[in-house]
């Protein structure tokens, strides 16, 4: 298994490390016993997230994914950041190795949980806009709610 | 600065085991069956290491070991070919460990959908099979043990003499992987009751592609190979005589020096043991005492094991670790769940593994290097925000 320059790039040298203490969105997905978790922290003026940071518990690939994932949707609109996939995360660190893949589908689930979290904040319900946030996406008998 | 930490996957090759192989690579190509005088050569140096591996762990013939392609080859061959003999009176329960390797787990998952029972013995939290639970396990259609000498990830040395001893008077056969044991820890399979013994070259500075399957002589054991008179018509092929030259070249080199080098890795060991349990929320995993010199296997809390190789790596150490991302699955070590660890502390482990290559400088180096690493990576780790306080 070897990752790319990118991705240990992004690993090596994370963009949007941290927390933004008066965030207007916060999620995070993923759990301890999977061995990933990812934070997403956003800051939104009019319809543009004009900042966004995170903080990663997990593989290098979990922490490049994290790391493109706010790349990608910073000084983008709600709408761009929604339609973010987990296939533009991985193509933009030029491939992850296969058994990496549900690292991208945790970093794309983990900006819809933040976008999610914003509209909650609103008094709207996030899941017409931002559909249902899935905890994991792994299948390995590891006991989470995503497994069973 | 560039250390090579990680001698429990695999050694350099030593320069002089190198050097003893060569001319059998060049000159004395000859087959060892053909009876001119380069087979006959190549004959005799194949003959004179086996007898050299058998006086190195105690064996009373040569004619007792057989030159495999390596370790899993080694286990395969003991377990499959013993269980199969023994199948056909009746004798279908197998007795294992947990935390063994997988050469072994996975030729008893295999037997056990051909017909036999497994017994998976518990691995206490010392990381240590316990005689007794072998011996209460014991029934009597036990085809066989198999108990590990010493565990790959976390260095845990067996009590196999009291196993061995277990089994021998209840009559049943009992193998042991020691790919991790040779040259490291003093093995004698006469003294310790061992009927079969999987070892590797590569382990101790010889070459990848050789190992060695001890047989006691009497223990009946299905043909691996059939197609040539090799190996006692048990594993036909033309002998890899440079491979064996090596192995056993590398095992007499290694075993002269061990008593020394132990003192000198056992003390290198616990040094960086101690200054690495003053990391918060870190353990040692595995029994302390009952160790390999040169294994060092710890957690630390609130980051992921394969970052933190990876930022090892970075910085110029080769370790490895028992977290599931690098074996390509997602589950953490099996090894570290048996001993009870929590699915989230066993993915942030960290096995180091020394040989005679290291230095008291590798050490300090890694010991200014793993604090820091950590300190990074729980600065941005949600998990270690919510365990930090507890």
């Amino acid at each position: 298994m070897a990752y790319s320059e990118k991705v240990m790039d992004h690993f090596a040298n994370p963009r949007n490390v941290g927390e933004i203490p008066d965030a207007d969105g916060v999620g995070e997905v993923g759990n301890s016993k999977c061995g990933d978790i990812m934070r997403m922290y956003i800051k939104v003026e009019g319809n543009v997230i004009t900042d966004c940071k995170f903080k990663t518990f997990g593989c290098g690939a979990a922490i490049a994914t994290s790391s493109m994932a706010t790349e990608l949707i910073k000084g983008k609109t709600i709408d761009e950041a929604l339609q973010l996939t987990n296939k533009a995360v991985m193509e933009a660190l030029d491939g992850l190795p296969p058994v990496k893949v549900h690292c991208s589908v945790l970093a794309e689930q983990a900006i819809k949980a933040a976008l999610s979290d914003y509209y909650t904040r609103l008094g709207i319900d996030p899941t017409p806009i931002v559909g249902v946030i899935k905890e994991c996406d792994h299948d390995h008998g590891c006991g989470c709610d995503s497994c069973n | 600065m560039q250390i090579y930490a990680d001698n429990a996957a695999t050694t350099a090759l030593s320069p002089k085991v190198l050097e003893a192989m060569t001319p059998y690579l060049t000159e004395i190509y000859g087959n060892p069956s053909s009876l001119y005088r380069i087979g006959a050569t190549a004959k005799d140096a194949v003959e004179e290491a086996r007898q050299t591996v058998a006086n190195l762990i105690g064996a009373k013939n040569a004619n007792e070991i057989y030159f495999t392609s390596g370790g899993s080859e080694a286990d395969n061959w003991a377990i499959k070919g013993v269980c199969k003999m023994l199948k056909d009176k009746g004798k279908n329960h197998i007795i294992t460990s947990k935390f063994e390797h997988h050469a072994v787990l996975h030729v008893c998952e295999k037997l056990a959908k051909e017909g036999f029972e497994v017994t998976y013995l518990d691995v206490y939290d010392d990381g240590l099979v316990r005689a007794e639970d072998v011996k209460n396990a014991i029934r009597d259609n036990t085809a066989l043990v198999t108990i590990m000498y010493a565990n790959n990830e976390i260095g845990t040395i067996q009590p196999i003499a009291e196993i061995g001893k277990i089994c021998r008077e209840a009559g049943v056969l009992f193998h042991t992987d020691a790919v991790q044991a040779v040259c490291n820890t003093p093995i004698n399979v006469e003294e310790e009751c061992i009927d079969l013994l999987s070892l590797t070259a590569h382990k101790f500075h010889g070459p990848k592609g050789i190992g060695a399957l001890y047989i006691r002589r009497g223990v009946r054991v299905e043909t691996l190979i059939d197609g040539g008179a090799q190996e006692r018509s048990r594993r036909a092929g033309t002998e890899n005589v440079a491979g064996i030259v090596g192995l056993a070249k590398a095992m007499e080199l290694s075993i002269s020096t061990m008593q020394e080098r132990n003192q000198r890795l056992t003390k290198m060991r616990d040094r960086l043991i101690d200054g690495l349990l003053n990391i918060e929320k870190s353990r040692l995993n595995g029994s302390h005492d009952h160790r390999l010199p040169g294994n060092v296997n710890m957690c630390f809390e609130g980051i992921e094991g394969e970052s933190l190789l990876l930022s090892l790596d970075l910085k110029g150490v080769s370790a490895s670790s028992g977290s599931a991302c690098t074996s390509g699955s997602l589950d953490p070590s099996h090894v570290l769940l048996s001993l009870g660890l929590p699915h989230e502390i066993a993915h942030g482990s960290l096995r180091l593994s020394f040989s005679d290559d290291n230095t008291e400088e590798d050490i300090d180096y890694i010991l200014k290097i793993v604090p820091e690493i950590v300190a990074y990576l729980r600065s941005f780790s949600p998990l270690w925000d919510k365990i930090k306080n507890d």
